[in-house]
């Protein structure tokens, strides 16, 4: 594979770009496979990585309906964050924390890496309490967490409305430095490259019509491509986890969801953080091209649309005018949505499954990016060892009829407004 | 902007209504036997599919009553909307 730096831009520049390789081939399936991962967005394409970098498993194909990237690794804000209460959810994104801070070098792909710090408001001493709990579980942990006051976040974020007779002023905000942001086609193509390099198969325009099974044993897919074999297969499809479930006769603790965001016309640098809204849900930063990215609630009713609702996103970005009111003079320039497989305690499910060699990968709700390198990380290691490794052990699909719940937010079952 | 007929106050606006989830799900009977199983299978697990989906809305800006609503989840088309104790 041919390798990025400044020498070969400037070898290919005096060629007039015109002989730089293809970053991944575009091969026609054969009909084995040691191990098939269903699903070509970063959650997919870093598991095949993994497999082939960390444990010597490249017979290994990866089937994508669309296109790679093309669904919520391309839809998403960006955010990369570990700042969870819970063990099982503080360790893990913080094992990723890690890798996200080497990923640019280890996959020679510039993903644009940025730890700008994010910060989460307080909006009454109530509040300022549950950060501070928070905070000190993450330090726990070993994540970085300051607790800021009002005049500290005020240093920060001038631009924030700190007038005294506002709905929910603010009290301060607990933040983690080392949080930030990433370009996410980066994440996907990078690796896609570097699993292509190493003899993955990527796949793309076909689509998984069913499951062949047999004795309890999964043996292999029927695709639009034709049949393919396999002893192991991860299912790796976040929103569309439902749709695939169904075919192998399973019924899962996850509901599909429409999330929206949104970016304005660019503007000059004014924000330098991610920061969230305490008193509802909208979470906000600068892209590098000077756009405000935007997020907040899902549209709170099952769906697969891909595509918004308006009064989510009236709702929404009034919740950003609440908090920067200089937002109210932006054009928007864009809107989308994905569609979110959305669990009913908030967490992930990394774990084998009923099927001898069917192993899953979803429930990621909105935090399914920033955990693109931990995920790929800990199911390449669930699939090639056939057991969850310690850091994803707690993400079983037994843990909703066990009682084993990680209910990071407290909010029970009801997915379409956690 | 979903319109939704409710079947006590007729056609109003998406922003009068609070979503409820599967209207599908069905509670275990009171004082009966009840395995972990099934508590499992009304609490936590769902279908959640493209195309037909019965679903729970409350009319919380308006009658106050629950309903039922039967929506495509891919083009969110409403084919029917039923009180909450009709069945389809």
């Amino acid at each position: 594979m041919q390798k990025y730096s400044v020498f070969s831009l400037i070898k290919n520049a005096f060629k007039g770009h015109k002989e730089w390789e293809v970053a991944w081939k575009d091969p026609t399936p054969k009909s084995e496979y040691d191990v098939i991962i269903i699903g070509g967005g970063g959650h997919g394409l870093a598991t095949a990585y993994y497999l082939a970098k960390e444990h010597n498993i490249t017979k290994v194909a990866i089937i994508e309906k669309g296109w790679i990237g093309g669904g919520n690794v391309g839809r998403n804000t960006t955010i990369i964050r570990s700042n969870y209460m819970h063990d099982e959810n503080g360790l893990f994104s913080e094992f990723g924390m890690d890798l996200w801070r080497n990923m640019s070098q280890d996959l020679n792909f510039n993903v644009m890496f940025s730890p700008r710090g994010i910060i989460n408001l307080a909006h009454s001493d109530a509040q300022m309490n549950v950060y501070s709990r928070r905070g000190n579980s993450m330090r726990l942990n070993g994540i970085d967490a300051v607790l800021l006051n009002r005049e500290e976040v005020r240093k920060i974020i001038p631009m924030a409305d700190f007038s005294e007779n506002v709905r929910f002023p603010i009290f301060g905000g607990l933040m983690q430095p080392s949080a930030g942001t990433a370009r996410h086609d980066a994440v996907a193509w990078g690796y896609a490259r570097q699993a292509d390099s190493m003899g993955v198969d990527i796949i793309q325009n076909c689509e998984v019509t069913g499951f062949d099974v047999y004795n309890g044993k999964i043996l292999g897919i029927r695709t639009s491509k034709g049949d393919i074999k396999a002893k192991k297969i991860g299912l790796c499809v976040a929103g569309s986890t439902n749709i695939l479930a169904e075919k192998l006769n399973m019924t899962l603790p996850i509901e599909t969801h429409l999330l929206q965001a949104c970016v304005s016309e660019p503007i000059k640098p004014i924000l330098d953080n991610v920061v969230t809204f305490g008193a509802g849900h909208f979470y906000c930063s600068q892209s590098d091209k000077g756009e405000m990215v935007m997020g907040g609630d899902l549209d709170g009713y099952n769906s697969y649309a891909q595509r918004g609702n308006l009064p989510t996103l009236q709702h929404v970005l009034t919740e950003g005018i609440a908090m920067f009111p200089f937002l109210s003079k932006l054009k928007m320039l864009r809107t989308w949505g994905g569609i979110m497989d959305m669990s009913m305690d908030g967490s992930p499910i990394i774990d084998k499954t009923h099927i001898e060699g069917l192993y899953l990968n979803c429930g990621w709700c909105y935090g399914g990016f920033k955990a693109t390198p931990a995920s790929g990380w800990t199911f390449a290691h669930t699939i090639a060892q056939d057991r969850p490794h310690k850091l994803n052990a707690g993400y079983s699909l037994n843990r909703f009829s066990t009682g084993h719940l990680i209910d990071e937010k407290g909010l029970g079952t009801k997915t379409w407004i956690s | 902007m979903l319109h939704i007929k409710c079947p006590h106050c007729g056609l109003r606006s998406q922003n009068e209504f609070s979503y409820g989830g599967d209207a599908t799900v069905k509670r275990p009977e009171l004082n009966k036997e009840v395995s972990d199983k099934d508590w499992d299978n009304f609490v936590y697990l769902r279908k959640s599919l493209i195309g037909k989906h019965l679903e729970l809305w409350q009319h919380i800006s308006g009658c106050r009553q629950w309903i039922k609503v039967e929506r495509d989840t891919l083009t969110h088309e409403i084919f029917k909307t039923l009180k909450a104790n009709e069945e389809v």
